[in-house]
């Protein structure tokens, strides 16, 4: 068997939710349940090593996203109603088991999706249980939504893995559907509070590869060059394309290549020249 | 060719060439009165807390003679497949010449044959096999050896078929059970080497003539006249090991008296074994500490230094990667290559707290630097997350670096087996010296589940191989029920647990008689545990077909005859190896029903059965042999290795796979459980620092006893 844990960008996804209990409500108490944060919709979890955040991790991947990105790899997450009803008992349940996991290999938890923001009083739980039990903890996000994260919120997060995915409103809006301001908004408050920030970018070749359009994002991200930890430049791959055709839905990038390494080199030289760590 | 006498210390130009008292300086102890090598390094030891800074790397003399071999032999051996073969002489502890690899070749010294890579018959086995890899070899048989082993000399494979039933000779041909040590040697028994570095084969000798006197007044019976016989058998082999170091120049017979004798004492007596069997897994022991204690007093007294310390590692290490048997192409195949697991066992704690973890454990791992990565010897730590952090960092770099060490639960050795225990092969672990295995291969726990649903007819074949009537077949066409399953798979596993103990009792038998281990049971106590080494394959087939019948709708495909030889699976189930006690149930539950049938067998030589959940290679055989499952697994595809979750049924990760795999009980497994993975360096981590952590973690992780 070969079990290749991904990086940077190699991710299965559609893990499923397997093991973990499934609830089963009548609607009514389903939606309290939701406003309460004790139920969500998920997508699929799964113990990953070096891929979202240090040492080796709980990763649960939330079912919706408000972003309609052309290159995401996992289209599957983009609806809510695709996931599966878990409780946050269940969550709590896990993290427990996996507790000495996280002590051996200096990880935690990180939640991801989707969109984690979507979900925020259920994320919320989470993070308190976590730090009730003196895990690390981490979100995975574009910050579109930073704004539902209340600076309690914040309180209860130890780093936030922050997609920038292009440097301007109108690249940003061709590749996303949706705003950058907002995102920039969020990494202000970050820095500001010092909440620590690995950066995420993907090359999307014709897309996000221009050294202008790399330029205006690596501005960005230097105005929270104090609490950038790292960045983390990622290649694009093309693994998706099975899902977006098993959804019968419309894949913008059918068949286009990763980007060449030179032109990825480039640009994580473009983010050293403002003193960033990159990988 | 070179004497292999230099110019160490011993052949100074001293007037009395008295050595020193080899014991001068260790601390004393009960090892003085009785064999006890444990009692020995426990005194002596000094457990090394630090980091590899003080490591060094290749002396001229250690790349010279790799480069000779590389250049002249290995390279040589790659194009040819079989460098060369003796098929004259039978092999034997004393049969042939010294032999060198170069002028240099003069730190440790010792061939299996005259030449380095020449491999030498060992027909006691059996003869077929001999001839088959002869002809293999593009080599011709010498007729009058063969004559001797076919009409004079009886093998232990004419003695096995002599012997075998009519059902297991039907088992075997269906292949439900396979890879018997029916034709070859069994291996899987670790002589304690160091004895004969601590004692000399005089006292080792004269210990063993104590043992067969002590029973002269036993009346007759087979059990007394075998141990008279066999510990005759074992002295005459130690006298063929003094011969053997005359041959190279060393005094066998005494005490070894510095670091470098120590070694080369130790890989005399280790080359006496390979010399003599070619057992399939040929395992080393447990050395560092060992070997330590003599390196600390040299290094002490000033008379060597880490540069000739880490020479003499190397140079033994070296010797262990050249070890050849000769082997068939079906048996390369079946092992991928031509494996013989000198399996070299360290670190752990001792059961006083203190880590086992010497300067040599750091110089063993540090060959792998000096000489670049090799699969030989298999250097296998036991890793418990409390080891210094410097040596799990090490362990960890050099892993990334030459993916060859294999780790095992130390805590779970240990509580079971004590802290002077070695793992034979890949993961059975043993007393050393105090302790031997009879090896059982494994059989076929997933086809035994397609026999049990076709009422023992053979999915590939049609054949009926069990007793018909024996296990009713399913009847009808509706979905599987579960319940209905598991009973008819417990009835069928009787039948071939029964059949497959009852080969393994005949195999170990004859082997003990025509094929006897005599050299490497000379270094055991002479009175011996012995464990009856019974393994499974396909354990993930087994758990997801019945987690599918269970959790999903699994209907049968059956051919003309009414065979099913196909189902159709609907629904979601619950997969082996996601961390999912629904399906890691069924496979603990399997594991545990195999050994409680096991258990209901009387063993030859009341031998304590154990079982493995263990396969590295000889996956693609098991599924070359096999129909289809419930799970989706394909007719004639390879088996996932071990205790593996089926080939991408693993969807949460490698850590979450391995929590599964710890949820089989150990106590049902004690000859060990197998997980391989592979990761690439670049999936542990953007930076070297980050990886090497990251692989701690995940080690750490892998290894963490559950409390619950």
């Amino acid at each position: 068997m070969t079990t290749t844990l991904g990086v940077p960008s190699v991710r299965r996804s559609g893990a499923g939710t397997e093991g973990m209990a499934q609830a089963a409500l009548e609607r009514s108490e389903r939606l309290q349940a939701i406003r309460a944060g004790t139920l969500a919709s998920v997508h699929s979890w799964e113990l990953v090593t070096a891929v979202d955040g240090p040492g080796t991790r709980l990763t649960v991947f939330f079912a919706g996203c408000p972003l309609r990105c052309v290159y995401c790899h996992n289209p599957d997450t983009m609806e809510m109603r695709r996931g599966q009803d878990v409780e946050l008992a269940e969550i709590v349940r896990r993290m427990r088991r996996y507790r000495r996991v996280f002590t051996a290999s200096g990880g935690g938890i990180t939640l991801s999706g989707g969109e984690v923001l979507m979900q925020p009083a259920f994320a919320r739980n989470v993070l308190r249980e976590a730090k009730a039990m003196g895990i690390h903890t981490a979100i995975d996000t574009s910050g579109f939504l930073g704004a539902v994260a209340t600076d309690d919120f914040l309180g209860d997060v130890d780093l936030v893995l922050l997609d920038v995915k292009s440097g301007t409103e109108e690249t940003y809006q061709a590749l996303t559907g949706r705003h950058l301001q907002p995102t920039i908004d969020f990494g202000d408050r970050l820095a500001a509070g010092g909440t620590a920030i690995w950066v995420r970018f993907v090359v999307v070749p014709g897309w996000t590869d221009s050294e202008e359009n790399v330029e205006h994002v690596a501005d960005i991200v230097a105005r929270w060059s104090d609490v950038v930890e790292r960045v983390e430049v990622l290649p694009f791959h093309n693994m998706g394309q099975d899902k977006w055709d098993s959804l019968g839905m419309e894949y913008k990038l059918r068949d286009a290549q990763p980007p060449s390494t030179e032109v990825v080199e480039r640009i994580r030289g473009q983010f050293r020249a403002r003193g960033l760590t990159v990988h | 060719m070179t004497s292999a006498t230099t110019d160490r210390p011993l052949t100074e130009p001293v007037a009395e060439p008295t050595p020193r008292d080899p014991w001068e300086g260790f601390v004393p102890g009960p090892w003085q009165e009785q064999i006890d090598v444990r009692d020995f390094i426990q005194r002596n030891y000094e457990p090394y807390e630090g980091d590899a800074a003080f490591l060094a790397g290749p002396t001229e003399k250690t790349l010279a003679v790799w480069d000779t071999l590389q250049n002249t032999y290995l390279a040589e051996e790659r194009r040819r497949r079989v460098y060369d073969v003796d098929t004259h002489t039978p092999a034997d502890v004393d049969a042939f010449d010294a032999g060198y690899i170069s002028d240099q070749d003069d730190v440790i010294v010792g061939l299996q044959t005259d030449t380095p890579l020449k491999r030498a018959m060992m027909p006691n086995g059996g003869w077929r096999m001999v001839e088959t890899a002869i002809t293999e070899a593009g080599k011709e048989i010498d007729e009058d050896v063969k004559k001797v082993f076919t009409r004079y000399r009886k093998t232990h494979n004419d003695a096995v078929f002599d012997i075998y039933t009519p059902r297991i000779r039907a088992a075997r041909s269906s292949h439900i059970v396979t890879g018997l040590p029916d034709a070859y040697g069994r291996g899987r028994i670790i002589g304690d080497y160091r004895r004969l570095a601590l004692y000399g084969a005089d006292t080792l000798i004269a210990d063993k003539k104590v043992a067969k006197d002590a029973v002269v007044d036993q009346p007759f019976s087979e059990h007394w006249a075998r141990y008279r016989e066999e510990h005759s058998e074992q002295i005459k082999a130690l006298q063929k090991l003094i011969r053997l170091g005359d041959s190279y120049g060393l005094d066998l017979r005494r005490p070894a008296a510095t670091a470098q004798e120590a070694v080369q004492w130790t890989y005399m007596a280790y080359l006496a074994s390979v010399k003599s069997q070619d057992g399939a897994a040929m395992s080393i022991g447990r050395l560092s500490g060992f070997l330590d204690v003599y390196f600390q007093r040299d290094l002490a007294a000033g008379t060597i230094t880490e540069t000739e310390a880490q020479e003499i590692i190397d140079a033994l290490v070296i010797k262990l990667r050249i070890v050849r048997f000769l082997r068939t192409i079906d048996y390369d195949q079946i092992f991928s290559g031509d494996p013989y697991w000198a399996t070299w066992s360290d670190a752990g704690f001792g059961t006083d707290g203190r880590p086992q973890v010497t300067k040599t454990s750091f110089r063993l791992l540090q060959t792998l630097r000096n000489l670049g990565p090799a699969p030989e010897p298999n250097i296998t730590i036991f890793w418990d997350p409390a080891l210094p952090a410097g040596y799990k960092e090490f362990c960890s770099a050099v892993s990334i670096e030459t993916s060859s060490i294999q780790y095992e639960s130390d805590e779970q050795i240990r509580d079971r087996w004590g802290d002077d225990a070695a793992i034979a092969c890949c993961v059975s672990p043993m007393r050393v010296g105090k302790q031997m295995q009879f090896f059982g291969a494994r059989v076929n726990a997933a086809k035994s589940l397609l026999y049990a649903m076709n009422g023992g007819r053979d999915e590939v074949s049609g054949k009926q191989i069990t007793p018909e009537g024996m296990v009713t077949p399913v009847a009808g066409d509706g979905p599987l029920d579960f319940e209905e399953v598991w009973q008819k798979y417990e009835e069928m596993l009787d039948w071939v647990v029964g059949t497959y103990v009852e080969a393994l009792n005949i195999i170990h038998y004859s082997h003990d008689k025509y094929a006897y281990e005599a050299v490497e049971m000379a270094l055991h106590d002479s009175d011996i545990v012995r464990t009856m080494g019974c393994g499974i394959a396909g354990l993930s087939i087994v758990a997801d077909s019945l987690a599918a019948i269970r959790y999903a709708t699994v209907t049968p495909v059956r051919d003309e005859t009414g065979l099913i030889v196909d189902y159709v699976t609907e629904g979601d189930f619950p997969r082996y190896g996601n961390d999912d006690d629904r399906a890691d149930d069924i496979a603990a539950t399997i594991v545990h029903t195999v050994m409680s049938k096991i258990n209901e067998i009387p063993m030859y030589r009341d031998a304590i059965p154990t079982q493995s959940v263990l396969t590295i290679t000889s996956n693609v055989v098991y599924g070359k042999a096999t129909g289809s499952f419930p799970s989706g697994h394909r007719a004639g595809t390879p088996f996932a290795p071990g205790a593996n979750p089926e080939n991408g049924a693993d969807s949460h990760g490698m850590v979450a796979s391995m929590l599964s795999v710890g949820k089989l009980d150990y106590q049902d497994a004690l000859d060990g459980i197998s997980l391989t993975n592979t990761i690439t360096p670049q999936g542990l981590g953007r930076t070297k620092d980050e990886q090497v952590t990251n692989l701690v973690g995940i080690l750490d992780s892998g290894f963490i006893i559950d409390e619950d």
